[in-house]
């Protein structure tokens, strides 16, 4: 069975118990997001502090609905990225994304979500895994931009 | 015919094994060497040998621009096609000049939608077709995307109002307020025969008694009916009908609009360009007469050849014999379903006025991770929306599960099904 190989042990648990969960203010932007092949959807809040230059991820809150994969990656993803740096989240995205698209990937950097590597065995699930980061990747973007708006 | 088959004590009505010789990619292996049960006809059937011969021996003898051309072979071909073409009309009871070939059912769904924009500056003669703002356009809250997304646009393109009959819980449609919903405004009644998603199947003659006498057009989505049991078209008296020839053992990239022949003579044309016309100038164009009028460019030939054997296939067996094996398939699979704990059947539970594609929820389990425990088992479904997103908001769920059976599937396959639903439960046991 590749079953096992898909769905390690730490997605089934981040699925059964998922971390950030809920959303929260105060907020600098919020996304929507579906995956519209399944209808899964997300809606993410990112809060950011600390310099413009480079301001930290404070706070990612979501409410989703979806798969296994879904859900887990979004909460293995909001435990990492939590208290990060934008520059840092958006690099983890790109890796994040490359190891979908079937490169190895960095255990040292992407930590927990190295368990879902076995996706990119499965070109209908790579959405699924992808849908929180890309929410992430958006909701980054728009809240730099509203903050140098607000400080221009 | 048996209402309620709850066993497989009863013998199908088809001979699968003999069936199945005849589709090569059933006798495919997947997901590490284990056999392929294929559960899911309602999104594309798998094909015959015939088909696949028929396509092949019209490329490597026959292939040639239809409707031209001058020589032998472009003879032979526009006969292959227009063959094709009396096939699938006597198939649904229609006449030859009475079938359009599209490249698939959606197109000939927005070719009717677009030829209604198209009558407002089409002269008198497309009087019937007009449509604009007061006047009003229904659909059901059960439709495809197919036969939804195009009616929305037509609104907007038109300024008439978009109204919908709806579904009732048990899923099927709710037509208390037909009279209301199909005002004396309205000038066209879509809608779908059979549902992709839940199964139901409709009934034709009160909606379109209903939309006759306000003068109101009448479309049929048949891509899920016409495949899976005997339909006439002209005798459900709809106006206009499409369906697919994939869905039905047939090549991807045909499908069929069909029309009453006093209705397509004065439908304005969709998609235009070679073929389509009777005289061109420089600064004007006046059209043949239909089907050729809605067959701009390079129809679909091999496809069309393909379809035909298709049909004959269907007909040797006999629609009525598929009919009563999906049957006897679905009353078992319901029934072994609904024996599994957790799982919920999205539509209706019995099989009165129900169809082969049966949608389920498991509790504590989205339908995508059921389906990913499925295929680990070879059993392929369908999960999602199926293209039918406002059916999953107004019954409540994200998505569903769907298995959908054809004339190769027997109940070993429904145990197949059943058995791998709980093997999903086993794996994510303790999900919630």
């Amino acid at each position: 069975m590749k079953l096992e190989s898909l769905y390690q042990e730490i997605i089934l648990d981040h699925y059964r118990r998922p971390v950030g969960r809920g959303l929260r203010a105060p907020f600098d932007a919020e996304v929507h997001h579906v995956n519209p092949t399944c209808g899964d959807e997300i809606s993410l809040r990112v809060r950011l502090s600390g310099s413009a230059d480079d301001p930290v991820l404070d706070d990612i809150s979501y409410e989703a609905q979806g798969c296994s994969i879904s859900q887990a990656a979004t909460s293995v993803m909001c435990e990492m990225l939590e208290g990060a740096s934008v520059s840092q989240a958006l690099e983890r995205q790109a890796e994040f994304l490359s190891m979908m698209q079937g490169n190895p990937p960095d255990e040292e950097t992407l930590g927990d979500a190295v368990a879902f590597a076995g996706v990119a065995q499965y070109p209908a699930r790579i959405k699924c895994a992808l849908l929180g980061w890309m929410a992430l990747k958006d909701a980054a973007a728009q809240a730099v931009d509203h903050r140098t708006k607000e400080n221009a | 015919m048996t209402l309620n088959v709850s066993s497989n004590d009863v013998a199908l009505p088809i001979d699968v094994e003999r069936i199945r010789a005849d589709f090569p990619l059933l006798g495919r292996t997947v997901r590490g060497g284990q056999p392929l049960v294929y559960l899911d006809t309602a999104a594309t059937s798998q094909k015959p040998f015939s088909v696949l011969d028929a396509e092949r021996e019209f490329y490597e003898h026959h292939n040639a621009a239809v409707h031209r051309g001058a020589h032998q072979i472009a003879e032979e071909a526009t006969d292959d096609y227009e063959a094709a073409r009396r096939a699938v009309a006597a198939f649904v009871g229609g006449t030859f000049e009475e079938i359009v070939f599209t490249k698939n059912a959606t197109e000939a769904l927005n070719l009717v939608a677009y030829a209604m924009s198209n009558a407002a500056t089409s002269g008198e003669s497309a009087e019937r077709f007009r449509i604009g703002p007061g006047d009003r356009i229904v659909v059901t809250e059960m439709e495809h995307h197919a036969n939804l997304v195009p009616w929305q646009l037509l609104a907007q393109r038109t300024g008439a109002e978009l109204a919908w009959l709806s579904l009732t819980d048990d899923g099927r449609l709710d037509l208390s307020d037909l009279e209301v919903v199909v005002n004396d405004r309205t000038k066209v009644v879509a809608f779908v025969h059979q549902s992709n998603i839940l199964g139901t199947v409709n009934p034709v003659a009160p909606i379109v008694a209903r939309a006759h006498a306000v003068g109101a057009l009448t479309v049929l989505d048949a891509c899920q009916s016409v495949p899976h049991q005997p339909v006439d078209l002209p005798s459900l008296n709809v106006d206009l009908a499409a369906f697919s020839g994939h869905k039905m053992l047939g090549p991807t990239g045909i499908g069929v609009l069909w029309g009453r022949r006093e209705l397509l003579a004065t439908m304005p044309p969709f998609i235009s360009g070679g073929s389509m016309i009777e005289l061109v100038t420089m600064a004007h164009t006046t059209f043949a007469a239909p089907p050729q009028r809605f067959e701009a460019g390079s129809p679909p030939v091999a496809q069309a050849v393909g379809l035909h054997a298709a049909v004959d296939y269907l007909q040797r067996i006999g629609m009525s014999t598929i009919a009563a094996h999906e049957h006897a398939l679905t009353g078992y699979a319901l029934d072994q379903l609904q024996q599994v704990p957790g799982v919920q059947i999205i539509g209706p539970s019995d099989t009165v006025d129900r169809g082969g594609a049966v949608s389920f929820t498991v509790e504590g389990i989205h339908p995508h991770d059921v389906g990913q425990v499925l295929d680990d088992r070879g059993i392929a479904v369908r999960v999602g929306h199926h293209c039918a997103w406002p059916v999953c908001r107004r019954l409540g769920v994200p998505a569903t599960t769907r298995a959908s059976f054809g004339i190769y599937n027997d109940y070993a396959d429904v145990d197949a099904l059943a058995s791998g639903v709980r093997a999903a439960q086993a794996f994510f046991g303790g999900a919630s």
